[in-house]
């Protein structure tokens, strides 16, 4: 833990993430400042879909619908209490609703792929849900539900303190000041003793048990702490469109999710983000030019990844650059 | 009287659906373990190849029973082997690439077809009980299910084709060394679950229409039947879909079918709670 905070590599790390959060505010127009604040957002929920998949080794193929309970429950709290109830509900309450399906499924031992699919069930039943509730039934407080039209003006984020609320460039300092924390806080946790028998327990978790470990209690509290992190992306991505809506339980979106992820790097700390920034970027490109409709492009890019780059693009590059470090030394010899 | 005959039907018309929707997906799923998560388009391209070519001039029944399997026992096959075929063995990739496979799929027909509804009228007319009106196709459906039942059965048990699919579901290997050529078997199962997918998507066009999309309303409930029905294909099915279509249509009966359909989920996760490789891991071992 000492000689992880200390290493050249986590201080590389922080001293190039945090410039690029504070210098980019200087470069941008507030346009691309607005889009880069929602890829930083996308960036939180790749880090948690990877400290879960990745890192613990779940096959949580419907971590988006803890983003989508976090952007909910943050709507319906902060209409009803302020924005910063919102936040905790954000994330309490995904973090709740992933104790009682972990508890059920990791103390039932159900396996990886059967877990990956109940998961993803889960999230098409919730879309299903959410967009049944169109009727003025459901409606919590202040708060109505909306069906498939979803909630609009959803409050911004407000400190306690403060007069205003967040603006343009105060929300995205949050949103990519809380990335960084993400991502140095899943670095610094792999090489925490709890992170290593985590690690252990994805790797063979009948090794960990018999060495003493629970696997089952272990995989709770991945889950738990992923769902909270894709919990709290959701509310800032609620907070920062003034808006939630059921898509965000859709098969798509939490296809996004995992392309982001598999096409960066399963388990490499830097992949998810580079998959989920260049990714996001190249969907909303395509949005902008019309060229090819965006289900067939997310399809082949999954496709391809399976087929073709199953580690992913981070290895993938890291092994080119290899090569030719290599290449290049022979030739000076 | 009559509304217990009415809901009698109802509870036996959703066990009956949701077998149907859940047939193609557990052949595929039990006899090569592999999770197509591209079954829901399957049924949508089942679904479309039925309304277009009845929508062509074709016969009702001849769109229904040749040409929608036929369509999308070919779609599979393709799949089967420019996809799957690289990722046997590979549980977790085979789900992330029929995924890709969904979504592609859903692209490429809401370029080609557009996102309007398309769909036929139901046939067979209506049937009275009592004060009542049924549909005389909600009793079509129940009869497919069986039919489509007896001759996976079949097919199966008797054929020379079921016997090397159920040795190569065994143990791949050993079937190969006794001369089965495992490569085409995996083909002709996967194409069978393909075609079976595809005659369920047509069967429920007249009912619900079809969309590009129209896929993902069928596949949660259809994952989770087989899930929780497990390894057996027929009888895993078959059970699971009693229990939960059971509970689905009691539930959707005394409220909405969102909450039918959360009900089964709940039921499903309670079950894979106290069974967890399903009812089949457990009970009627060594069946079909």
């Amino acid at each position: 833990m000492k000689t992880e905070l200390t290493s050249p590599a986590f201080i590389a790390a922080l001293v190039i993430g945090g410039a690029i959060v504070f210098a980019a505010p200087l470069f941008l127009e507030t346009y691309d400042l607005f889009n880069f604040t929602v890829f930083a957002i996308m960036a939180m929920l790749a880090i948690s879909l990877n400290f879960v998949w990745g890192i613990g080794g779940i096959l949580s193929l419907g971590q988006a619908l803890f983003f989508g309970l976090g952007g909910y429950a943050y709507a319906i709290t902060a209409i009803n209490l302020g924005s910063g109830w919102g936040l905790l509900a954000a994330i309490a309450v995904p973090c709740l609703f992933a104790l009682i399906v972990g508890y059920v499924a990791f103390y039932g031992r159900i396996s990886d792929v059967y877990f990956g699919v109940v998961s993803l069930t889960i999230s098409l039943i919730l879309y299903n849900f959410v967009n049944s509730t169109s009727d003025a039934f459901y409606t919590i407080g202040a708060a109505r539900l909306g069906g498939y039209n979803g909630i609009p003006s959803v409050p911004p984020i407000q400190a306690p303190w403060a007069a205003q609320p967040l603006g343009f460039e105060a929300m995205y300092m949050l949103c990519a000041l809380t990335a960084l924390v993400f991502y140095l806080g899943v670095r610094l946790f792999v090489r925490a003793p709890f992170g290593r028998v985590i690690v252990a327990v994805r790797e063979n978790d009948l090794r960990a048990e018999l060495l003493g470990y629970d696997p089952r209690y272990h995989r709770l509290v991945v889950f738990a702490i992923g769902a909270a992190m894709s919990g709290l992306a959701g509310a800032f991505f609620a907070a920062w469109g003034a808006f939630i809506g059921p898509e965000t339980f859709s098969v798509s979106f939490a296809a996004q999710a995992i392309i982001w992820v598999l096409f960066g790097g399963l388990g490499t700390l830097i992949g998810p983000v580079v998959g989920a920034l260049s990714v996001s970027w190249f969907t909303t490109w395509l949005g902008e030019v019309r060229l090819l409709d965006p289900n067939i492009a997310l399809g082949l890019l999954f496709i391809i990844s399976v087929l073709l780059v199953p580690n992913g693009m981070v290895p993938a590059l890291r092994r080119v650059l290899e090569r030719l470090r290599i290449v290049k030394q022979r030739a000076d010899t | 009287m009559d509304i217990i005959a009415l809901s009698g039907i109802n509870i036996v018309y959703a066990v009956a659906s949701l077998f149907l929707l859940a047939a193609g997906l557990s052949i595929i799923f039990g006899m090569m373990g592999v999770i197509n998560l591209a079954h829901g388009e399957f049924l949508m391209l089942g679904g479309f190849a039925f309304v277009l070519s009845v929508n062509a001039g074709i016969d009702f029944w001849i769109s229904m029973f040749i040409v929608a399997p036929l369509v999308v026992m070919f779609i599979g096959m393709v799949m089967e082997r420019l996809i799957v075929r690289h990722l046997y063995g590979r549980t977790v990739e085979t789900i992330l690439a029929t995924w890709g496979v969904s979504l592609f799929l859903i692209g490429v027909t809401s370029v080609t077809l557009g996102y309007q509804q398309l769909g036929v009228s139901a046939p067979l007319g209506s049937v009275e009980i009592g004060d009542y009106r049924i549909g005389g196709y909600t009793f079509f459906i129940i009869g497919l299910a069986f039919a489509v039942l007896a001759f996976l059965y079949a097919i199966l048990r008797w054929s020379s084709f079921g016997l090397k699919a159920r040795g190569t579901m065994q143990s791949a290997s050993t079937a190969a060394t006794l001369g089965v050529n495992v490569g085409y078997v995996y083909s002709a199962t996967f194409g069978l679950g393909a075609a079976i997918s595809g005659l369920a998507g047509a069967a429920f066009a007249p009912i619900a229409g079809v969309t590009p999309v129209s896929g993902l309303t069928y596949i949660g409930k259809a994952f989770i039947t087989v899930i929780a029905g497990g390894p057996l294909p027929l009888i895993g099915t078959s059970t699971a879909s009693l229990l939960l279509g059971f509970i689905n249509a009691a539930v959707t009966a005394i409220s909405t079918p969102v909450l039918g359909e959360i009900a089964l989920l709940a039921a499903a996760i309670l079950l894979l709670r106290l069974l967890p490789a399903g009812i089949t891991r457990r009970f009627f071992r060594g069946g079909l």
